[in-house]
């Protein structure tokens, strides 16, 4: 304590000083936190998490919500399996992550689940989360039986929930794209994103390493490019030039063209940070996979992927972060958003003008907090278990 | 020897996917380009750049720019407040970073855990939600227009406007500014004669004082001489109207506030790891040959560490730059926001955004080149 806070004079004052604006802040904190009216989240919370989602439409959003907790849950068992088996044949040890080290983890995103069932009016929620875990439990519980070839080919999960979560929503007269609104389009856009613009960047990494100078330049002004622009310019252009490239009875909706605009947009940025991977792996491993007799496509695959794409998890994390955050900017082009909706909250006539912002914003933010918070912290202990660095 | 099939050959096979490669993307361009026309043909649109002499339509808040003029007008206007922004971003941005990754790093524990907590918080959360948040919940309560707050009676501070003492000059003040430049430079060329002779010598130098000394005693001779041409001018309410001082809209100061604080969050990680990533043997040394506290920072750390984050904080720079675009969400009338507006007047978005983009990507590459030409000068020698 002597020794971390007043070693010498002017530690005692930065720590008096710091002191000082610390309890300042934490009890103009407590001071409006008590004071908080959080009528309006309680008003208004469905129109966070789903915008106007038609309500009589509203069991299929349940329904994906439960396709998407048990697709997870049945990957993840067959990661895990994987794993194991890895580990076994290669005659290592395996040690499984117990239940405490799961909810160590995740923990940031249960409690923030259980404080969003605490502004709900009804009890039917919580009942209904209450069975999305048990969905949940019970998929990972079943995925023991899964078969051993479909253990190995886990995308096949991943695929089969991909279509089983679209068909929910939008098979036999359901809700198409156009009214995925409030935080779950964040959510959709992020995880949608991730999965298209990572491979579009992996290709634009291998097109800028490439040894023909034709691909090489493609890629190379490409990149530079969209690096060079902010996003919502893309946005915009997605928004309302789009439309003038496409011939005119074959428009597509708002969702999907701002979608194809994020895309375009993070694949440049991921095949920078795949690149850096790409020039950490010495140049020995590609000469003794060639020594093996591996085929150029087999020494990517095989020996210079894995190795790049391990070096690079923090900076790849941080990618999928800032497009994480960067969803809310589908707003100002007309996606009703959370942050959309969070400000229409604001404007209706028994909440207008009462300096509410500084409750539903605060509010809102937390979600994208923990969201990233959680990633970030994910990519830390990849990083580690995966030793990099450590040899 | 036989020679193999020419489709198996692979100087062919290189060549033949080439010009695939090129002639899918000419192909795609031509086609995309195509509709582009017919398009914009179709709605009524010009299909060049000729719109741009056309009035605007577009009113700029807090500036005398008249509707009627041409949109170029309009567009320039736009940058010049983007330019505002970034220049006067950087260097708090710059210094509110440093002193947060500094702090990080203290062994005072209280310090570094309010900085971690600063970081950790900002940097987990969407710009735009920051500058929402400062515009709303903080800029808009300030008092009414009408009303304002006037603290020290040198500012006048109002949810549309904040206004602060600046400069106010009168005649004459061309000769002083002539006189202002010349103490600049005779400053800096003393700084440079007291380094060599102390070099020669090894007498102190005492630079800072020399320079300082010499600019001062030439500024307030030319302020003398020239008969008082600057004055300071403190904003004055009269009314509803504001006369002199300097300042700027509620909106400008939002989205400066929130962009500097979030991108400061970023800077103080650099600057964190960057101390970090200096070899623990250097501080070693410079406690061997028993340097000071001060001067182990001063003269063996901070250099290498200045080193290795000067390429990541300029990438912060042009993240800062390029976030700027995010005013159009509260209507500060940037680059951006002014494109938004002229399209929103029925001028063709193809080729304005084409012009926005293009706008940023040339700030953004100008930059990179400077940074690739310091990068190489940087470079240690023998690496």
């Amino acid at each position: 304590m002597k020794k971390n806070l007043f070693s010498n004079w002017y530690n005692s004052v930065l720590t008096v000083v710091f002191g000082a604006l610390i309890l300042w802040v934490l009890y103009a904190l407590v001071k409006y936190l008590i004071g908080i009216d959080t009528e309006i989240i309680r008003v208004n919370l469905r129109l966070y998490m789903a915008g106007r989602f038609p309500s009589e439409q509203l069991e299929r959003l349940w329904g994906a919500i439960y396709v998407a907790t048990a697709t997870v849950a049945f990957f993840a068992r067959a990661t895990v399996r994987n794993a194991q088996t890895k580990a076994t044949e290669a005659g290592l040890d395996f040690e499984r992550s117990s239940w405490t080290d799961v909810v160590q983890r995740f923990w940031p995103i249960g409690a923030l689940i259980l404080f969003t069932l605490s502004f709900t009016e009804t009890i039917t929620p919580t009942l209904l989360t209450l069975v999305a875990a048990a969905i949940g439990l019970a998929a990972y519980w079943l995925g023991g039986m899964m078969p051993m070839w479909l253990i190995r080919r886990s995308w096949i999960i991943l695929v089969v929930g991909l279509v089983g979560f679209y068909a929910v929503l939008v098979a036999f007269g359901g809700v198409g794209w156009d009214l995925w609104q409030g935080f779950f389009v964040n959510i959709v856009i992020t995880v949608a994103g991730i999965s298209l613009a990572f491979p579009l960047g992996l290709m634009l990494a291998l097109g800028r390493r490439s040894t023909l100078p034709a691909v090489r330049v493609l890629s190379v002004t490409y990149i530079e490019f969209l690096r060079g622009v902010p996003m919502i310019t893309l946005l915009l252009m997605g928004a309302f030039a789009l439309g003038f490239l496409i011939p005119g009875d074959f428009q597509f909706s708002l969702f999907l063209r701002l979608l194809i605009a994020i895309t375009l947009f993070q694949s440049a940025y991921i095949a920078e940070v795949v690149r850096g991977g790409l020039q950490s792996v010495p140049k020995g491993q590609v000469e003794a996979a060639q020594s093996v007799g591996l085929s150029p496509w087999k020494t990517m695959r095989l020996v210079v992927l894995p190795q790049a794409l391990r070096n690079v998890i923090p900076a790849m994390v941080g990618q999928f972060i800032s497009l994480f955050k960067d969803t809310t900017l589908v707003f100002i082009v007309g996606l009703l958003d959370l942050l959309r909706a969070v400000q229409i909250s604001t404007a209706q006539p028994e909440f207008f003008a009462q300096g509410l912002e500084a409750v539903v914003l605060p509010f809102a933010a937390l979600y994208f907090w923990v969201g990233s918070y959680v990633m970030s912290r994910e990519s830390r202990r990849l990083e580690k278990k995966l030793g990099v660095g450590v040899r | 020897m036989k020679r193999p099939p020419f489709w198996r050959n692979i100087r062919v096979i290189r060549v033949a996917l080439q010009i695939l490669a090129v002639a899918v993307v000419v192909g795609a361009f031509l086609y995309l380009g195509n509709n582009l026309r017919n398009e914009l043909v179709e709605k009524g649109l010009p299909t060049d750049f000729s719109f741009l002499s056309q009035p605007t339509g577009v009113t700029i808040a807090d500036s005398d720019f008249d509707p009627g003029s041409p949109v170029w007008r309009a567009l320039l206007v736009g940058i010049k407040n983007t330019f505002l922004l970034v220049i006067v971003g950087i260097p708090f941005l710059t210094i509110l970073g440093t002193l947060i990754g500094v702090a990080r790093l203290s062994t005072n524990w209280l310090v570094a855990k309010a900085a971690m907590v600063y970081v950790e918080t900002l940097r987990n959360i969407p710009p735009l939600l920051i500058i929402l948040f400062v515009f709303n919940a903080v800029i808009l309560q300030l008092p009414p227009p009408r009303d304002p707050a006037t603290p020290l009676d040198w500012f006048v501070i109002s949810n549309l406007k904040i206004m602060g003492p600046w400069l106010a000059s009168s005649n004459g003040v061309g000769a002083f500014l002539i006189i202002f430049l010349v103490a600049v430079v005779v400053a800096v060329v003393v700084g440079i004669w007291r380094t060599r002779y102390s070099e020669q010598t090894g007498a102190h130098s005492h630079r800072v004082v020399w320079s300082l000394g010499v600019f001062a005693v030439i500024v307030l001779l030319g302020y003398f001489l020239t008969g008082r041409p600057v004055s300071i001018s403190i904003p004055v309410l009269d009314g509803r109207v504001i006369t002199g001082g300097f300042g700027g809209l509620g909106a400008y100061f939002a989205v400066l506030i929130a962009l500097v604080m979030y991108t400061a969050s970023h800077v103080a990680e650099i600057v964190r790891g960057s101390i970090q990533a200096v070899p623990k043997g250097q501080t070693e040394a410079a406690n061997a040959i028993a340097l000071s506290g001060f001067q182990r920072l001063r003269y063996v750390i901070l250099p290498q560490a200045f080193r290795i984050a000067l390429p990541p904080i300029i990438n912060q720079y042009l993240n800062f730059a390029k976030n700027t675009s995010l005013a159009i969400a509260i209507g500060f009338a940037e680059i951006t926001l002014v494109t938004f507006q002229a399209i929103g007047n029925g001028y063709p978005a193809p080729q304005l955004i084409l012009l926005l983009m293009g706008a940023y990507l040339l700030f953004s590459l100008t930059i990179s080149l400077l940074v690739n030409i310091l990068n190489r000068r940087l470079q240690l020698v023998g690496n």
